[in-house]
Formats: C-alpha cells, structure tokens, sequence
C-alpha cells in the first residue's frame, strides 16, 4: 500500500489532462464529420462512427487502468518479448490479414481487428529503451548506430512490405531520440541538407537554376575562408555532388509509377489535377481555410459534412476542426500538442533511468511526427500520407496504440524515484 | 554536450507549431478565397425557371400555352448502363449517340448532371418511365415548350429560341444565362419582358456527389420565380384562321384593323408556317428548313415587304390636297392620256370622279398644284420646298416610318424628301417632271401592308388613328399596354374632307371592283395596283365597313395577282363579311378566292 500512494502522488496529470481534453475533442468532432442535418443521430449512438469512438475512448480507459495497476517493471521485461511478438505478427499479416484497397493491414477476428504496425511503435520504443539502457551504449560509436537503427529498420521494412509507406515512415521520428540520446550532429545536418536539396530539386522546374545558386554559394565560401587547396576541393565536391544529387533525384522520380510522382509533384502544385490526385489536398485546405478566424460553428461545416473532404474522419479530422473552429480552434489544438510535447520532454529530462528517459523520448518522437506530419498534410505542407492525429482520429488502433504509448512513459515517470533507488 | 539537445527538440517543437499556425493563419484568415470554393463547392445555385406567360386571341380562345417536356439528365459517376443494346432500344437511341453523349457529359463533370436525352415528348416519357429506375445515375427534369393548339399566327405571335451570344452580352440587365429561352420574333420577342416572369433561384447545399442535402440556411436567400404576365391579343382568331385558308398557296398579306382603337384583327403573312414546328426538339432543324425555303415563310410579309402603294395613294393625294386649298371637290381636270396612262372614263372628271374611276392625269395635275406653289420663282427650288411641304404632310398618315406595332422588325416603307432626290440627279437638277410618278403613288415611294391597312382605319375614322398593336390587355389589364398604343394620332386633315373621300370609296367598290361588295353592308374601298419589275404586278385592295360605323378596316396584298380588282378585293370581302357577320354566305366567291385563278 505504501509503495501505491507513492506513485499515485507522482503521477504527472498535466500530461493526462491534456490528453483527455484532445481525445474528447477528437471525439466531438468525429461527430461532426459524420452529423447528418437529414438525420439526425446523437453523438453516442453506436451505429455513427461517434459512438464506435466512445467504445474505443472506453476501451482505451480501460487500456490505461491495466497498465497504471500492472508492476511498472513488467514494460522493461517484457520490451523485447513485445518487440518480437509484433515483429512476428507483422511477418504473418499478410498470410493470415484482411485485404483492404490492395493493403493488408489489420488481423483480428470479426469486429475485433487490430493494426500490428499501430502496435509495433510502442514495442519497438520499448525495444530501444531496453537496448540503449546500459551505461556502455554509446551513439558515437558505429557499432551502436548500427545496433539501434537495426531495431527500427526491422518494422520498418515489414511494414514497406504491406505497404504502408506512411506508416513506416514514422519509423524515422526515433531519429529525434537517437539525437537527444547523443547521435552525432552531423547525421542530421548531412540528412536535414539531403531532404532540403530533395525537396528544392523537386520543386525548381529547372535544375539548372539550383545549380548555379549553389555554385554561387560554393563560391562566396570559397573567396571568403581560407583559401587552402584541401577545402577548396572539398568544397567543389560538394557542389558537385549537390548537383549531381538534384539530377539524379529528377531521374528517379520521373522513372517512378505516375501516381506515386503525382503524389510528389502535388505538394508542389495541387493545381496540376485538382480533380484527381490534388483532390485531397485541395478539398482539404478548402475546408480548412473556409473556416476563418472563429470557424463556421460546430456543427455547421459544409466541406466535411459533404463528403468533400475524403478520409474525414479519419487522417483528414483536422479539417473539420479547421472548417468549424477556425484558426481559433486550430491554435487550441496546436497549442495543446506542443504544450504536451514540451511536458513530455520535461518529464523525460527528469528521469533519472536511462531506460525511462529513452523511452520518454520514443513517446515524444512518434507524437510529434505525427502532429507535425498529419497537421501539414491537410494544410498542404507535406505530401499526403496515410498518418493519423494522434488522440484525435478515427480508430480503435490508432488510439490504442497511442494511449498506450503514452501512458506506458506516464506509468514509469510516476515510478521514476523507485526506478531510480534500483539502479542506484 | 547532449544537455542543450532537450532545449533543441523543445525549440524545434515550439518552431514545428508555430509553422503550422502561420501557414493556417495564411489559409484560414489571410486568404479569403478558400471560403468562395467551398461555397461553390456546396452550395448550389438552382434556378427555378417561371412559367411563361400565355397568349389569348381577343375573344378568349388561347393561342400560345406551355407545353411539358422532358429532359433525360445523366450523373455520370453514379450511371450504370448494363447491356447497351437494350438500353439503346428502350430510350430508342443510337450506340454511337449514347458513346458520344456520355462522353460528352463525363468531360463536362462526373459529378454534376448532363443532358442525356434532350426533350422527350410526354408519350415517350410515359414509356420510359417504368425503366428508369433499372438505371441509377438516370433522372428527368421537367421544362416547358411553347405549343399552338391551331397551327395560326406563326409570325405575328413569333418563337422563343435559347439566347445568342450576342444577346447574352448586349444584356445589360445580366437577367439571362447561357441557354436560356428567349423571345426571338413576334409578340414573343417583343413583350419578353412581360412573358418571362421573373426567375426564381434556390440555394441549396449538395454533397461531393451532388446530392442535395437540404437548402441553404433554411432558405433564407432563396426567392420564389415569378410567373410571366398573360397577354390578350387583339388577333381575332376566326378571322385568322379564314384569312389564312383564304391566302393558303398564294403570297401576300392581309392586315385587319378594328379602327377605333388600332388593334390589329387579323396579320397574315402568306405562306405561313406551323409555329409548332419552331418549338420543342426539331426547332434547330425545323429553323434550318424554313430558312432555307424559297418562298420565305419566316419573312413577315406584313410589316417587312414594302411595296409601291399605287393607285390607293391618290386618296391620301386627295386628302393633302383638301386640306392644302389645292383641291376642292369641285377641281376639275381632264383625263390628259398625254401626262400618263390612264384607262377609258368619262373626262373631265371632278375630285369625286377621279377617286371612282382612279384617274392617273387628274393626280399627275393635282400633285402638280401641290408641289408646284410659285413660292420661288426658281423651279427647282420651288419643287424642292412643295416636295418637302407635301411629305410633311403625308407622313402624318403613318407613312416613311415604322408605326411602332409591338412585333419586331417592323420596316417603315419610305417617302421621298429632296434630299433623296438630290442625291439621285444632283441639287437643283430636278423639278415635277422628275419626280411626277409620286402623284399616282409610284416611284420612289414604299408602304408596308400594315401602313395601307393603317391608312384604311385612317379614311374610317376620318383622319386619326391608334398605332396598330397586337396586345390589348396584359394580365388582364388594358392600361398596362405601351402608352403610344392608347395615344391618338391625328393625320392633320379636317374631318369633314373625309366625307367625300369616304363616299367615293363606297362608290369605287361598284367600279374597280364590284366582287367585294356584300349585300347590307356598305364597303368603302380602293383598289391598287404595286408595280412589280420582276413579274406580274401585285394585287392591292384597301377597304374599310360598315362604312356608317366601320368595324374593320383591311389591306390585302397578292403578290403576282394582277390587277387589284380582282384578288385582293375579293378576299378583303370575304375577310369583312367574316368578320362582321361571323359567317361567310357567298361561297363561290369564297371557291373563286381558294381556287386562285385570279389571271
């Protein structure tokens, strides 16, 4: 008893009510995409996706209980079981999963069907918590690189296999980990210029044009450092290889399926098939963007409530919010993710367990992918890729997934001094 | 060194929403034109089309009504064929059509309806009824035709047509919208304003599918069509009717004004048309047909042929020259066959005798006091200022202009200033001698049939008309036609210079043209002759009865019937004996008319 009083006082509860205040928004506003002015249907009524919610929302309640009273050592023991068991179910989905839109995503019996790749996230957060724990784990070490991006690559190239390109690419947000838990800076000024000049050589019509801004650049760094023959060359080389590079990804690009550089292309002009694979994004930002300083009023959306918008309800729930919030109702949503976010990052800071805090920071890169990539997908930032808003989508997998993601990290920082007293 | 990397990822985290609220800022509050697409999105503008006003004859019999048609609309994205051929033999289509229609349909939208299947008649839409509903992506919108229940009046009551580009952009209203319905001739064209009732428009807001999900803000903005306002036409539809069977296989006009009051009886314009061929889904190739007819069914003889008027212009000579101090009934000249041809008659002949028997020297001596004042002692200007003086006085008559009836595309004849003839010969190079051929109404002279029928009403109603118009009430409601219709025009001749003209009239009918006269009914009338350089001439006859209280007044052009004694007077008969006894008696006459043999 005196161990339990010990952790319910350090629960963090911030981060719980700002949780529950973005499920229930969700939730409120799933009604809203499905409301039908013609007829009508409560928002608990469990034949509107509503009302499935409030089942998934108890469900997820119920998640939560579990694993605030289970022993908080049972994660760390049972992360590489975890990880293991849904590496396997994802090996097996395809052969024993439901075929949905050439995508075989979910296994489960009847009504009861599960997303492994959903559940794959917080296995393979733990997964790294429980390799990177050990004092000897170190990011500067190539042998430890390779371990710890080993453990993502896994799911990552069984879930391209399905494929679900989107979700294998949140696979990538434990990079924002791996930078906290001290990998070298360089990885990500090199990745973070790599995508820049993917995106610039995509986005220039003309190649030509990037090549002679970066050959200026090159040059102004040329005549203004030290003019030492070794970084002169290397200099050069570099601009070479930009070049090259931005070449080269036109050629890549142009030898992909049509559909899939549409979908390149798109993010860059959603005018060039309004009609067709701009469709998305243009019904999309039309939703969002009729929606004004203080919204159309709940309930009173015209986007989509039609059906304009696809996926509304889905990975596409941000427009409602948008169309019947406005930008008011946008800044509280946005407001509330990063305010949970920074808390999560505070909470981790203040682990005093490796493994706690490397898992803290797992929590924290999946959610922040998500909330950033979702949120700049309907707005027309980032090409559209099937990726829910955490708490707020549709879905029992989704939230599921994310509840327990998040309250797997709450359990253990509410645990932190025992954890602490023993590994100390 | 990884102890700054937390504040890194909270300042990344900060940047990340503070991106994302800027770019929503950008669309959501800066940029106002995502809110006009998603109300073009979904809220849809449907146009609630009025009915079009109807058109009665003068005793109540309708003339134009609407007529439902039906259009067969396709959704393309929800349209499911099945087996072609079958479908092609129920909607009783070609396979290329069909191909060619519904491509034509998805280009347009896949979403939003196209027509299919233009205008069905009720008794196809009867049969096809029952299928439709094997085919989802299929409906049926209701519009109207025009239809004639008696084939009648086609040029005087006009079609309705979908709008020209040049219309849609001389529209300044901005009332009417690509593919609407106009009216293009006739009453039609000419009261459009009153017979298109005002459209009404329906917000209503539609899903990505089109589906209408109920109206827009409870239909705050929505407003209700208004139907077209009804007119009485002033067309006596027996007597239209008569009057066409009488002008069926000849060309020419009839015009039959009831002369207290300017309203126009009868119009026929021979040949004619049926106006229920212009309507409906055949009017393009129909249209196409009659235009291309030699014998011009569409040209509306009435208002549009001009001809020389002829002999019957003396009697507006006669009149100008009473009341000028020129004439007196009791000016004598003698029948000079060295001036002009004349036929056999007594001479010399006073006023009264020179209307009976139409003498061509009299007026050649008469038009020549007229013009001919002395005011100058030069000739040429002299005839130049009795020219000028004289046509003032004769274009009161109606003449030289359109008179304004409410149909369109009236011409307005001419009559000759010195202006015209100046430009012909040269100023100061012409005097009587010139220009005598006027006196006789020949020359440089045109009249519409309507202007000789009008001038008819004038000798009836002993000098003052009321510009001939078609519409007498318009929703019931006599005041409601154009003012200038209600306003009397007088010609500027004293009452009592009618006397005689119309008391030679009455005689003339016993000497040109003994056919017309009717047992018990007193015509007064006069017949012409319009010079015809291509062929034979055309027969003219004007006439008004009873001559005590006249009741019709008619012109009656038969082009290439010779002389107008014949032809034309006879029908005119026929049409007052029609008219005023609501019967017709004399059927040889009624026989010799039909037949035609008029040479």
């Amino acid at each position: 008893m005196r161990q339990d009083d010990l952790y319910i006082n350090k629960i963090d509860w911030i981060s719980i009510a700002i949780y529950s205040v973005l499920v229930i928004i969700g939730w409120i506003n799933i009604y809203a995409a499905v409301y039908d002015e013609q007829s009508i249907k409560s928002i608990f009524d469990f034949s509107i996706n509503s009302g499935k919610q409030l089942v998934w929302i108890g469900t997820a309640v119920l998640l939560i209980t579990v694993i605030m009273v289970a022993d908080y050592r049972l994660f760390e023991n049972l992360s590489l079981i975890l990880y293991g068991f849904f590496i396997i179910l994802l090996i097996i989905t395809p052969f024993i999963g439901k075929e949905v839109n050439g995508q075989i995503l979910s296994v489960g019996f009847g009504a009861f069907r599960i997303q492994p790749a959903e559940f794959t996230k917080f296995a393979t957060a733990l997964a790294l918590a429980k390799l990177m724990e050990r004092s000897t784990f170190d990011l500067n070490q190539f042998k430890y690189q390779l371990q710890a991006i080993g453990v993502i690559m896994v799911p990552v190239i069984l879930i391209m296999l399905q494929p679900d390109t989107g979700t294998a690419m949140v696979y990538f947000a434990f990079f924002i980990m791996l930078y906290r838990e001290g990998m070298p800076q360089w990885y990500y000024a090199f990745g973070l210029s790599f995508i820049a000049i993917t995106l610039l050589s995509l986005g220039i019509e003309n190649n030509l044009f990037l090549a002679i801004g970066v050959g200026v650049i090159i040059l102004i760094l040329i005549l203004l450092g030290k003019k030492k023959i070794p970084r002169i060359i290397s200099l050069l080389g570099i601009g070479v290889l930009i070049v090259g590079y931005s070449y080269s990804i036109d050629y890549v690009v142009s030898k992909l399926p049509e559909h899939q550089q549409n979908r390149i292309m798109v993010l860059f002009n959603p005018n060039i098939d309004p009609l067709g694979v701009g469709w998305n994004v243009t019904q999309s930002k039309i939703a969002i963007g009729s929606g004004g300083f203080f919204g159309k009023g709940y309930l009173e959306g015209t986007q989509t409530k039609f059906d304009f918008v696809p996926e509304q309800h889905t990975d596409f729930i941000f427009c409602t919010l948008g169309e019947e919030f406005g930008w008011v109702g946008s800044l509280v949503v946005i407001v509330l993710f990063c305010a949970l976010l920074i808390r999560l990052v505070m909470l981790a800071e203040r682990q005093k367990n490796r493994f706690s805090r490397i898992y803290g920071y797992c929590v924290i890169s999946i959610l922040l992918f998500h909330f950033m990539i979702n949120i700049a997908m309907t707005i027309g930032l980032f090409p559209v890729v099937g990726i829910p808003l955490p708490f707020f989508s549709y879905g029992g997998s989704s939230l599921w997934s994310f509840t327990i993601l998040l309250f797997i990290f709450i359990k253990l920082d509410s645990h932190r001094i025992q954890l602490l007293s023993r590994i100390g | 060194m990884n102890e700054q990397r937390p504040i890194t990822i909270i300042i990344a985290i900060i940047i990340i929403g503070a991106v994302l609220l800027t770019k929503l800022f950008l669309i959501q509050v800066v940029d106002d034109s995502f809110l006009k697409k998603a109300e073009s999105n979904a809220i849809q503008r449907v146009v609630d089309h009025p009915y079009r006003g109807l058109v009665y004859d003068r005793t109540g019999k309708i003339l134009v009504y609407n007529y439902p048609i039906f259009d067969l609309m396709v959704i393309p994205r929800e349209f499911q064929v099945g087996d072609t051929t079958r479908f092609c033999e129920i909607f009783k289509i070609s396979k290329e059509y069909l191909v060619e229609t519904y491509t034509a349909a998805k280009k347009y939208s896949s979403v939003k309806p196209s027509p299919l299947i233009k205008q069905i008649s009720t008794t196809d839409f009867a049969r096809i009824q029952d299928f439709l509903i094997d085919y989802p992506g299929l409906f049926v919108m209701t519009r109207s035709v025009r239809s004639y229940p008696q084939p009648s009046a086609a040029n005087a009551l006009g079609y309705i047509g979908e709008i020209s580009s040049n219309q849609l952009e001389r529209d300044s209203s901005k009332y009417y919208r690509q593919g609407d319905y106009v009216g293009l001739s006739g009453i039609e064209g000419f009261y459009e304003n009153d017979l298109r009732g005002v459209k009404g428009v329906k917000y209503k807001l539609v899903n990505v599918r089109g589906v209408d999900k109920g109206s827009f803000k409870d239909g705050e903005f929505d407003t209700a069509s208004v139907a077209g306002k009804n007119l009485v036409s002033t067309i006596d539809l027996v007597l239209q009717e008569y009057g066409e069977k009488l002008m069926a296989g000849k060309r020419g006009s009839v015009v039959a004004i009831e002369p207290k009051t300017g309203e126009v009886l009868a119009m026929i314009s021979a040949p004619t048309y049926d106006p229920n061929l212009l309507t409906g889904a055949l009017f393009g190739n129909n249209y196409m047909d009659l235009n291309r007819d030699e014998s011009k069914p569409l040209f509306n003889r009435p208002i549009m042929a001009m001809y020389p008027p002829g002999s019957i212009f003396k009697i507006v000579q006669s009149l100008v020259g009473l009341q000028m101090g020129v004439l007196t009934p009791n000016t004598t000249y003698s029948c000079n066959r060295s001036l002009v041809a004349c036929h056999n008659h007594p001479s010399p002949v006073n006023l009264f005798g020179a209307i009976r028997n139409s003498c061509n020297p009299y007026y050649h001596q008469a038009y020549r006091a007229m013009i001919n004042r002395e005011v100058s002692t030069n000739t040429f200007k002299d005839t130049e200022l009795g020219l000028n003086a004289w046509r003032e006085s004769v274009l009161k008559f109606g003449l030289g202009s359109s008179l304004g009836i409410d149909l369109k595309n009236e011409k307005g004849g001419s009559i000759p200033s010195s202006v015209l003839y100046d430009r012909i010969y040269g100023e100061g190079r012409w005097k009587y001698s010139t220009i005598y051929s006027l006196s006789i109404g020949q020359g440089e002279m045109l009249v519409t049939p309507l202007q000789m029928a009008n001038l008819a009403a004038i000798f009836a109603n002993k000098g003052y008309y009321y510009p001939p118009h078609m519409i007498k009430a318009i929703d019931g409601d006599p005041n409601k036609i154009p003012e200038e219709f209600r306003t009397r025009k007088e010609v500027g001749v004293d009452a009592h210079h009618f006397d005689l003209i119309q008391d030679a009239m009455a005689e003339a009918i016993y000497g040109t043209a003994a056919r017309a006269a009717i047992p018990d009914i007193t015509i007064a009338g006069k017949t012409g002759t319009a010079q015809n350089p291509q062929g034979e001439d055309h027969s003219v006859f004007i006439a008004f009865a009873p001559k005590e209280n006249p009741q019709i007044a008619i012109a009656v052009y038969v082009e290439n019937a010779g002389w107008g004694g014949r032809a034309a007077a006879s029908t005119a008969s026929l049409m007052i004996e029609m008219y005023i006894r609501r019967e017709v008696k004399r059927l040889d006459l009624e026989e010799y008319v039909l037949v035609g043999k008029f040479m």
